[in-house]
């Protein structure tokens, strides 16, 4: 059982930090979680594009769907699965890149160990995922939608209105984003879920781009400032995972 | 397993009835606790944060305005009402896979803490299980620990309800030792056996049926408890109708999938 612990690396500037504090937990205003390709694409070129950040820790973790061979920075193992950024600018603001696949059994424990290094006083949370539209229920027919489109989930303790429409019953959402939004609700943590539905599960631009209202929410809008280098990121970002074949084009 | 009152301030269920379902064939448990829930329109007190359930979250699964309807759920919530002394549990989600037996003791362990009075399991079995002497009249059993016989008297024979028959261990090589048999029941059996050797006053109201839909099966079972518990006044029997009125929650609709796309036709 030991195999499935999950764990959280911090790197030597993010422990001087945390030592500083009386709680040995990092100080937090806004506390980013992006799951899956396309909502981590989103941070990538539309959030991290201004201001210089810094990584700060891994939460590494092993199940059958997780390869291993993910090495973007070598300080980190590879079985890497989350990456924990800071705003060098203002170190009270966190990201969460969530790539890898979290196992059902594991779920509860990721958010335990998590939230457990993060101070809870102040703390927002607001969390991306996108999923394929053939699992939104609706009335109509699925096929009729328009794509990709937000919905929006909050806790009781989320006083703003979200920036998109809230999501009808009786959709449910389930997996990493439903394991963080329910310990949020338990333990009156103010967080907001912005879920993308999308004719496409892989990473694909238009998919990203319908992330594009979260950047007005009060978090994000005070830092992010210049997204005029994010239409070239997106393309660097795309290119990067497009099947490298050239036997149909 | 931690109850986690949604309020502030603590919640007291002493001496409260608890009703829960067992997550089982075609879910006719979690059904029927959703049809109490609505009807009765209880309030959340509370939340069970456990790692042994599958997180899934939704909007208020029984919204009856605009406003309620933003209400988060999360898989396990707590209902209750102090004028009934009624507790509901409701779970929504399956067991994490190898944590049957963890949940069960979190579960046993939460019931004795909170020293409810008795506790009521809704829970069904596969249809296509029963032996013979199951196969003819009502599809409706129950099963009641040593505790809850003594708190209930001979009320189930007054009410000429059937016992769930205990069906050969061994069929067709020994037919003298005989147990109890609940498949597709989830943790029902086993939480049926841990009540009784730690002294828990607990029921166990069950029905035969299959996976398809098992809303007229919800009904049914939930019928069968209102005839003990009392939950909801039968209407004056003028017109034949004998069964209370049961408001179905708002999220049961689109219970078999979106729209049709018209260009099928």
């Amino acid at each position: 059982m030991h195999l499935r612990k999950i764990n959280i690396q911090w790197s030597p500037e993010s422990r001087t930090s945390t030592e500083s504090t009386t709680e040995q937990r990092l100080p937090c205003s806004t506390f980013l979680i992006a799951v899956g390709q396309n909502a981590v694409g989103f941070l990538n070129s539309f959030v991290q594009c201004s201001g210089s950040w810094e990584i700060i820790g891994a939460v590494t973790l092993w199940n059958e769907r997780v390869k291993g061979t993910d090495t973007i920075n070598q300080q980190f193992p590879t079985d890497t699965s989350c990456l924990l950024y800071r705003l060098t600018s203002n170190p009270m603001i966190l990201t969460c890149h969530c790539n890898c696949y979290v196992a059902e059994d594991q779920l509860f424990q990721w958010t335990e160990k998590v939230f457990g290094n993060i101070q809870k006083r102040n703390l927002n949370v607001i969390v991306l995922s996108s999923c394929s539209v053939t699992e939104y229920k609706t009335p109509r027919s699925t096929s009729n939608i328009s794509v990709p489109f937000l919905r929006a989930l909050k806790t009781s303790a989320f006083q703003e209105t979200p920036h998109c429409v809230l999501l009808e019953q009786p959709n449910v959402l389930s997996g990493l984003p439903a394991a963080v939004l329910s310990y949020c609700q338990v333990k009156q943590i103010p967080a907001v879920l912005y879920h993308c539905y999308s004719d496409v599960t892989t990473i694909d631009s238009l998919t990203i781009e319908g992330f594009r209202p979260v950047l007005a929410c009060k978090g994000l809008s005070s830092f992010v400032k210049d997204t005029s280098r994010s239409a070239e990121i997106l393309k660097q970002l795309v290119d990067m995972n497009k099947i490298q074949s050239n036997l149909y084009t | 397993m931690v109850f986690i009152p949604s309020g502030d301030g603590s919640v007291s269920l002493k001496r409260y009835t608890l009703i829960m379902p067992v997550v089982s064939v075609g879910n006719v448990g979690q059904l029927t606790v959703d049809l109490i829930i609505s009807t009765l329109a209880l309030p959340r007190v509370g939340y069970i944060h456990s790692d042994c359930l599958l997180p899934v979250v939704g909007n208020n699964p029984y919204a009856t305005t605009s406003e309620n309807s933003m209400d988060m759920c999360v898989s396990s919530e707590v209902y209750a009402s102090a004028d009934r002394k009624l507790a509901v549990l409701q779970i929504r989600s399956p067991i994490v896979q190898g944590k049957h037996r963890s949940f069960r003791q979190q579960l046993l362990s939460w019931i004795k803490e909170s020293e409810f009075s008795k506790v009521v399991v809704l829970s069904s079995s596969y249809a296509y299980h029963r032996v013979d002497q199951q196969l003819i009249g009502t599809p409706l059993r129950y099963l009641a620990t040593p505790a809850l016989q003594i708190i209930v008297g001979d009320k189930f024979q007054t009410l000429k309800w059937k016992e769930l028959e205990r069906v050969a261990a061994f069929p067709g090589i020994s037919e003298v030792e005989a147990e109890i048999s609940i498949p597709g029941g989830g943790i029902t059996k086993s939480l049926y056996h841990n009540s009784c050797t730690e002294g828990i006053p607990l029921a166990v109201l069950l029905i035969f049926c299959s996976e398809g839909d098992n809303i007229p099966d919800a009904f049914n079972l939930l019928n069968f408890l209102n005839e003990w518990m009392e939950l909801k006044e039968k209407p004056s029997d003028q017109h034949g109708v004998t069964q209370a009125q049961w408001k179905i929650p708002s999220s049961w609709r689109l219970l078999f999938g979106s729209g049709i796309p018209p260009a099928l036709f």
